[in-house]
């Protein structure tokens, strides 16, 4: 189909692009490790002395916990109310179902700072007190379409007689569902879940509409970096996320059917959205 | 929790009932606390960079067991939007003069007890119950700090030396000039025009009609293409300098001493068109979670001791004249370079930042730009 | 007690049975559980968070107290679409046009990429590189953008290896340019997925067919892969447009003087003049509405 040249060409472009996507993940993994508190380059004396300050920085643990309470109760939610969706739209032909859909998909695809701000105008109208909950529905507004997402692939790839055959033989719903839908749905309800977190753990924009004066693990690393504080510390913490991601990313590659659209997550779900 | 279940109610009653909530007023003065009690362990301010700086404030985190926790604004604007913006969760704001009006009455902040801070009586008489944060006898807040904000440059790049703000309005050093991002800006602007063009006859820099305003607008839009860039948080401000990518611009002292003390050859004047300046408050907000320990930072700061030694890490000059000692304790002539020792002449010679509002304090008239305008012009300046 | 237990157990499954031959019966109403919760939360949180801030972007905020002032008015869209003074015109003109620049770069680096992906690299390497794509997707944005604000910087890696090669110092500190670089580095997974996801359900076949009816490379990629890919390019795009269109934190960290874009200003002025920052929202909302039904116009859902 493409002459050697054109394949060879195509080669050296993807490594060039590989390279600029890998390069400053390096560069960062590498400040982790400079002695130095002032960020020069190259990097002339090595030392891990910052994690160990950065162990035993409270701030940031309290950060760090605020963030995880946040991930896990947005992905709680996201799980429960994205996989109702994604049951009800595959399982039933109603009048509005692409107006839902619809829905759920746009806060991701209208940019975060519309979400926040309309969350932040809502609340201040509301009189709604910032609060760690706060942050969490700001959070689960977007993870929602995660799960529904991966849950509704999944669900299509399931026939729908393995669920008629079950209650055929005599199961009732309940049972079906534990040993039937449960099994077939369960790695891709994890994969969804392990996505949700990874977005509520990464996200910036919407958290300070919706986070007062909390920090989250994020708001942490921009507060510290707008102001040139702590920039060792904010070099440790990068390391360690990027060394972290690829727990979740890998897990949800590992236990999705077509891996590979799950996993983009957030990107696939306008495709698998109109499909 | 309650709260929350109620406001979800609300939600559901109706959307435009939820949104006519009244706007809030100055808050009551009726539950002034008569005492401090146990400290709550925790206390969250927002401030100016290093206005709890660890020099001074581990001492009070081991005495009260109140352990600060910190976010550094970069404008008033940034302050104002923060606190206001649902800052609830802060207990302590240390607002500057043009912040400190709006939090008032916006009803963002609570009136505080003057006499739960026993050095209070000692402060400068200007400073007890200034009109930015004293409202008909009513205090919102404790006075802290007063300073200017100073034309700096590199002594080895920018010879002769400077003396007027012309320098970073000329394109001499173009590209080499960093200037705050901050809309009062049009005010140091303004105050230049003052003095370089009588006939707009700019008699107050933060009260100006349509043409003293436009020109100040002409001047912030004719200096933008000389600059670096706009700084919004001191330690921008200083990485330039330290890097050697800005000779001149308008700072703080705190960056000048911060970059002197790192052995970066700057140096900073007080340009003879004069300069803008600030007086700040600590504010206690409204539902503060820690009020003991704010009300106990409000008292501790006071203290001559913490005076002096806020006044010489920040370059500014205390409102507590008792803190001179200290401050010659530790730095030799301290007092008299900060202009403690004469305060009220070098008060007068700074035009202190406030709240721009349409009704000038001159002429009688209603015409002068405000907050908003500036805000806008801002945008249009720097955007 | 056993018996206890037993019928209890009994009347447990008996419950459960009735109900879900209820549900067996009536599937709408299982329907109607399924699907009030999720849609409910969404009405009552998030399209009632829009309809507020449509709501306060027809009112104003006082300058001084940035109390909300309950008027109905046209001034906040007055003031950005003003004439006179077109700053919010000039922001929102730099915003879309560097969304664009951003989403040709992404596409023009990620098409090659996304092919080689799909059409061209053995088993092992397609996953290889799926990861290698993956992973900066999900390692912290922040961080990333960081990242480069140390690359970037006078003293940083960038001016060193130029340096090295005899080349002088970028300057792109602090730049317009700068945030195109950055914001085309961190979007550009978003690009390389879509486009790989829709080349990759391209049949080999397809392509063998065209070669044997005498197409040559360039005529079966202008004829038969770009037709078939394209909806996996708009649907890349939605995103990183999108995404640039909301972001403020970009210019906050590599931009300079003159890089505000909308994000900023809505961020700057969302509690001291809320209404105005709320119907400035609604310019990328009122963008990506016409950017959307665009791309439906263009057939690229349909397609997908």
């Amino acid at each position: 189909m493409e002459s050697h040249a054109t394949k060879i060409g195509l080669g050296v472009w993807t490594a060039l692009v590989v390279a600029f996507l890998w390069i400053p993940l390096v560069i960062i993994a590498l400040y982790a490790f400079n002695a130095s508190p002032i960020q020069s380059w190259p990097i002339t004396s090595w030392s891990t002395k910052w994690f160990g300050v950065a162990w035993h920085d409270d701030f940031l643990r309290s950060s760090l916990r605020l963030s995880i309470e946040v991930g896990l109760a947005a992905t709680a939610i996201a799980l429960v109310l994205g996989t109702m969706a994604s049951f009800a739209i595959q399982r039933f032909a109603f009048f509005g179902r692409d107006s839902i859909s619809f829905l759920l998909l746009l806060p991701i695809a209208l940019p975060g700072i519309i979400t926040g701000m309309a969350l932040n105008s809502f609340f201040s109208f509301a009189g709604v007190a910032f609060s760690i909950w706060t942050i969490v529905i700001g959070h689960a507004t977007f993870c929602v379409v995660v799960v529904y997402n991966n849950v509704l692939a999944r669900l299509r790839r399931t026939s729908p007689s393995l669920v008629e055959a079950s209650m055929d033989l005599g199961a009732d719903g309940w049972q079906t569902f534990r040993y039937v839908t449960w099994p077939t749905l369960s790695t891709a309800l994890v994969a969804g879940g392990l996505l949700a977190f990874a977005l509520s753990f990464d996200e910036v924009i919407v958290t300070t509409f919706t986070a007062g004066a909390q920090t989250t693990l994020p708001i942490f690393i921009l507060d510290n970096l707008r102001q040139g504080q702590q920039l060792p510390v904010v070099n440790v913490v990068a390391f360690a996320i990027i060394l972290f991601t690829v727990i979740p990313v890998w897990v949800s590659q590992r236990l999705t059917v077509g891996g590979e659209t799950a996993a983009g997550g957030r990107v696939t779900a306008v495709a698998t959205q109109t499909e | 929790m309650r709260k929350r279940i109620r406001s979800w109610h609300v939600v559901l009653a109706g959307l435009v009932a939820m949104l006519a909530v009244p706007a809030a007023g100055v808050s009551k003065t009726s539950a002034l606390p008569t005492k401090i009690g146990p400290g709550e362990g925790a206390l969250k301010v927002m401030e100016w960079g290093q206005y709890t700086d660890p020099s001074f404030a581990k001492k009070f985190e081991q005495q009260t067991g109140c352990k600060i926790q910190r976010k550094d604004a970069g404008s008033s604007n940034e302050m104002f939007n923060i606190i206001h913006g649902g800052g609830n969760g802060y207990d302590l704001v240390s607002a500057s003069g043009d912040a400190s009006l709006r939090f008032i009455y916006a009803g963002d902040v609570v009136p505080v007890n003057v006499n739960l801070i026993p050095s209070w009586k000692d402060f400068l008489p200007a400073f007890k119950s200034p009109p930015h944060n004293t409202i008909k006898g009513v205090h919102y807040g404790v006075s802290l700090q007063w300073g200017p904000n100073t034309l700096i440059y590199n002594t080895k790049k920018v010879k002769p030396a400077p003396t007027s703000w012309s320098a970073i309005y000329s394109p001499k050093y173009k590209g080499k000039i960093s200037v705050p991002n901050n809309p009062i800006q049009i005010a140091d602007a303004a105050l230049y025009l003052q003095k370089t063009k009588p006939s707009l006859g700019i008699k107050d820099p933060y009260e100006l009609t349509k043409p003293q305003f436009d020109a100040a607008v002409t001047l912030l839009k004719k200096q933008k293409p000389l600059l670096l860039r706009y700084w919004l948080y001191p330690a921008d401000d200083e990485k330039d300098f330290k890097t050697g990518d800005a000779f001149i611009g308008a700072t703080w002292p705190l960056q000048t001493l911060t970059l002197q003390a790192s052995k970066v050859p700057v140096k900073e004047i007080i340009p003879k068109e004069g300069v803008t300046g600030w007086a700040d408050t600590w504010m206690l907000t409204k539902n503060a979670p820690h009020p003991n320990c704010a009300y106990r930072w409000m008292a501790y700061a006071a203290t001559p001791q913490v005076q002096a030694k806020q006044a010489l890490v920040f370059g500014e000059t205390p409102v507590n004249p008792k803190a001179c000692p200290y401050m010659n304790k530790i730095q030799k002539g301290s007092c008299a370079g900060y202009h403690l020792s004469a305060p009220a002449a070098y008060a007068k010679s700074i035009r202190f930042w406030k709240t721009p509002v349409k009704t000038c304090g001159w002429g009688g008239r209603t015409d002068c730009k405000d907050q908003q305008a500036w805000n806008n012009a801002w945008a249009s300046i720097t955007g | 007690m056993a018996v206890d237990a037993a019928r209890e157990a009994g009347s447990f499954r008996g419950a459960r049975l009735r109900l879900s031959s209820v549900l067996w019966r009536r599937p709408w109403l299982k329907l109607v559980v399924l699907l009030v919760p999720p849609v409910a939360a969404f009405v009552a949180v998030y399209a009632a968070s829009l309809g507020a801030m449509l709501v306060s972007s027809f009112w104003t905020s006082d300058s001084f107290t940035a109390a909300i002032v309950h008027t109905w008015t046209l001034d906040q869209y007055r003031a950005i679409f003003s004439l006179s003074d077109p700053t919010y015109l000039r922001i929102a003109g730099r915003t879309i046009g560097m969304a664009a620049a951003v989403t040709v770069t992404d596409a023009i680096l990620a098409f090659p990429l996304a092919f080689f992906m799909a059409k061209i690299a053995g088993r092992r390497t397609r996953s290889l590189l799926f990861v290698m794509v993956l992973l900066p997707l999900w390692s912290s944005y922040l961080v990333r953008i960081y990242s480069w604000t140390t690359i970037l910087s006078k003293s940083g890696p960038l001016n060193w290896f130029l340096n090295g090669l005899g080349l002088p110092d970028a300057q792109l500190q602090f730049t317009n340019k700068a945030m195109w670089i950055v914001f085309s580095y961190v979007w550009l997974p978003f690009m390389i997925l879509p486009i790989y996801a829709a080349l990759e359900r391209i049949p080999g076949s397809l392509l063998e067919a065209s070669r044997d009816l005498g197409a040559r490379g360039s005529r079966t990629f202008r004829s038969v892969i770009l037709p078939l890919a394209f909806p996996g390019v708009v649907a890349g795009s939605i995103f990183t447009f999108s995404l640039t269109l909301g972001d403020y934190i970009t210019p906050l960290l590599v931009g300079g003087p003159g890089s505000s874009l909308i994000g900023n200003i809505v961020s700057e002025q969302s509690a001291s003049n809320l209404t105005f920052a709320a119907a400035y929202a609604m310019v990328p909302v009122g963008v990506m509405a016409l950017y959307i039904a665009l791309a439906r116009r263009l057939g690229a859902f349909e397609a997908l």
